[in-house]
């Protein structure tokens, strides 16, 4: 595909396109400084590296192809919505990302300055005309999950189209219905989009293709428990974002042929940093493409990431739906169980994430858990304090990271980085 | 000879060893050439291994490195204050330490090995770099501010934690007649204030050694000593303990494995 055939397609997208050129620059190089600056990577990074390359060409071709053939795009910035019932309505499901520093002075124009990166970002690439995926998107899904981003959804509807899920902040009875009366509600506005009823054989199939991605991620964090560390945590933070975009069939194929590599590299004891290097947990906020400071910089003092208790990482794999059900009811249902399961620091109480970082910590052989808030976000500021503290009492070290997209904390930042890392040598 | 070297935001440490002897101290202000004065630091000295901590460690490892020197490491300064801290007081649990750009704090167990570290971030508020600009204020040399404030008698609150807001803050109080040495105690009293909770926050424990430039200011001992409920231990230069700890960890470099 030629490049300038992507340029009619962003035209046509109504792009800025001097500003997405100079966006598709930085991210370049961003990435090259990175991702391919790094020593002895598997073979099948190249996957990844291919798909990143093409984020907004070959993967925006597939979405407008999709649309030529009437189906719906829809995205989303939360892992709460049911990604099951998009795909059983034949829609696509993509995340958009969030994770870089533009467009932030137009955002500001929509949400307060003390509002967290996150949520600028999605405003800003709107604002800014940047993101090719969200142009795209018949419908955009938000969710109640924080003040920040509920206001935000409220502005943010003046210029897309918007529709937002109510997610409960407890696990009670009463609000495991709130969130099935929300899940039917979903269900029904995505049928009404498409055009399309969601059947039992529809939706049992669309189950299977969202676990299976969940299997292949699930069996590549299993393998990240080895010593050495096969994969570099950049690496698959990577995977784990390019799951929120790309086809999911492909994706997980893929991920799974990279897993047989990853056993081979662990039956010969190889690795991407000797066995004595510290292993960290990274914990906290969902990293958004290309949000990448803190893993290199974490990576870059000498530390390996063995694991990620994040949105972009376990919380979003770790549970699977059951897939026994006959019904739509009963798939319903197991969905419902599924997603109420999640740990957002949004809900209280929350204490089921503090026994998951401290599990994950066990399970992934780390030496320590470092702790990602974006500034301004409550939610997980406040279980920053409350995770600390628990960790301190399983003497588990933790270090907690408080930081945003800009770069000029870069300095600080891996003062601390490497303090916790020469604290954790043995 | 064994060298540590601290290249801090505003001024630049030197420590040598022989013998695990500290035979020679110096210091030179950071200026906007860091490497030139790291040059004429070590102008005429010849050391076999040397540690560089502090903002500019990366820099200067670089060009040492580049200078030939056999063995150039590079650690962080909450490594380095705590060895420096070991050293100088083996029975020292927690350090804190007041620099010109930062300030640390950091529980110790033994032999220098750190249990947590707390850290200001990116402002400056609380460290030796807001006494600087508030003493300029008040139009006062910087060695002096200390001995100025002590002559106040009620510290006034100074609610900002901000450099340019409390600067804001002590005019507003001056215009409205205040006493300028209350003034004075106030904005002293601040710092040591967000210390403490710093110090809280890695748990607290005595004796704790205080370290750093701002540790020659006597009016800052003397509220640290108030708000601790036990007197620090304050070594002589504790600006010192920096490079004293990159130059320990150096030493250990060169022992031959
Ligand atoms: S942190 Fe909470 S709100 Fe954010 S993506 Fe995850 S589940 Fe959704
Ligand atoms: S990072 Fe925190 S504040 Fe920002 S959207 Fe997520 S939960 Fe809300």
């Amino acid at each position: 595909m030629a490049d300038s055939e992507y340029r009619e397609m962003w035209e046509k997208l109504d792009l800025d396109l001097p500003a997405h050129d100079a966006l598709l620059e930085v991210l370049g190089k961003f990435y090259g400084d990175i991702y391919m600056s790094q020593q002895g990577r598997l073979q099948g990074m190249e996957y990844l590296d291919f798909v990143l390359s093409e984020v907004h060409g070959l993967r925006i071709k597939e979405l407008q192809d999709a649309k030529a053939e009437g189906r719906k795009i829809v995205g989303t910035f939360c892992v709460f919505v049911p990604e099951e019932i998009t795909l059983a309505a034949d829609a696509v499901h993509v995340g958009l990302c969030s994770g870089a520093d533009a467009g932030t002075e137009l955002a500001e124009q929509l949400v307060p300055r003390n509002t967290c990166a996150l949520i600028k970002s999605f405003i800003g690439f709107k604002l800014a005309r940047l993101c090719p995926f969200t142009e795209s998107c018949d419908l955009i899904v938000g969710e109640t999950t924080c003040d920040g981003k509920k206001k935000a959804y409220e502005a943010f509807a003046d210029h897309a189209p918007m529709y937002v899920m109510e997610v409960p902040q407890q696990k009670r009875a009463c609000d495991r219905e709130l969130w099935k009366s929300e899940v039917l509600r979903y269900k029904e506005a995505v049928e009404k989009l498409t055009g399309t009823t969601i059947t039992a054989e529809r939706l049992r199939k669309a189950i299977t293709i969202v676990n299976d991605r969940r299997r292949a991620l699930q069996r590549l964090n299993a393998l990240r428990s080895a010593n050495p560390a096969p994969i570099s945590g950049r690496d698959a933070l990577l995977i784990n974002q390019v799951s929120f975009y790309d086809d999911p069939l492909r994706f997980t194929q893929s991920i799974n042929a990279l897993c047989d590599q990853i056993e081979e590299r662990i039956a010969a004891r190889e690795g991407v940093a000797p066995a004595d290097t510290p292993r960290l947990l990274l914990s906290g906020c969902p990293m958004a493409v290309p949000n990448w400071k803190l893993p290199y910089v974490i990576e870059s003092a000498g530390a390996v990431i063995v694991g990620e208790e994040s949105c972009i990482g376990t919380r979003n794999i770790r549970d699977l739906v059951d897939e026994s059900g006959e019904t739509v009811e009963d798939m319903l249902d197991a969905l419902v169980d599924r997603y109420l399961k999640i740990d957002c620091a949004c809900f209280t109480p929350n204490d089921e994430r503090m026994d998951n970082v401290a599990a994950m910590a066990r399970e992934y052989n780390a030496d320590g858990v470092v702790q990602y808030s974006l500034m301004f976000c409550q939610p997980y500021g406040h279980e920053a304090i409350k995770l600390g503290k628990r960790l301190d009492a399983e003497q588990i070290p933790s270090l907690a990271i408080e930081t945003d997209y800009s770069m000029e904390d870069v300095e600080q930042l891996k003062t601390r980085v490497e303090a916790f890392t020469e604290m954790l040598v043995r | 000879m064994i060298a540590g070297i601290d290249i801090g935001s505003r001024s630049i440490e030197l420590v040598c060893l022989r013998d695990g002897e500290r035979v020679l101290m110096r210091r030179l202000p950071t200026t906007f050439d860091p490497l030139a004065q790291i040059d004429s630091l070590l102008a005429d000295v010849k050391c076999s291994a040397i540690a560089a901590t502090g903002y500019g460690r990366a820099l200067a490892a670089k060009a040492l490195a580049q200078n030939g020197l056999p063995a150039v490491e590079t650690i962080t300064e909450i490594k380095a204050y705590a060895l420096g801290a070991a050293a100088l007081a083996p029975e020292a649990r927690t350090v804190l330490d007041i620099g010109g750009q930062d300030t640390k704090a950091i529980s110790l167990a033994g032999a220098g090995r750190v249990l947590k570290f707390e850290m200001n971030d990116r402002c400056a508020a609380g460290t030796g770099k807001f006494l600087e600009h508030v003493a300029s204020v008040f139009q006062i040399a910087i060695e002096d501010f200390g001995a100025y404030a002590l002559q106040g008698q009620e510290p006034l609150a100074i609610n900002s934690m901000c450099t340019v807001f409390a600067e804001t803050e002590a005019t507003s109080l001056m215009a409205r007649g205040y006493k300028p040495q209350d003034i004075a105690l106030g904005l002293h009293a601040s710092i040591v204030k967000r210390t403490m909770n710093m110090l809280g926050r890695v748990g607290l424990h005595h004796p704790v050694l205080f370290a750093g430039g701002v540790a020659n200011n006597p009016c800052v001992v003397k509220l640290v000593t108030e708000a601790l409920g036990h007197v620090p231990i304050v070594p002589d230069e504790p600006e010192m303990v920096g490079a004293l700890g990159a130059a320990l960890h150096a030493a250990r470099l060169s022992v031959p494995a």
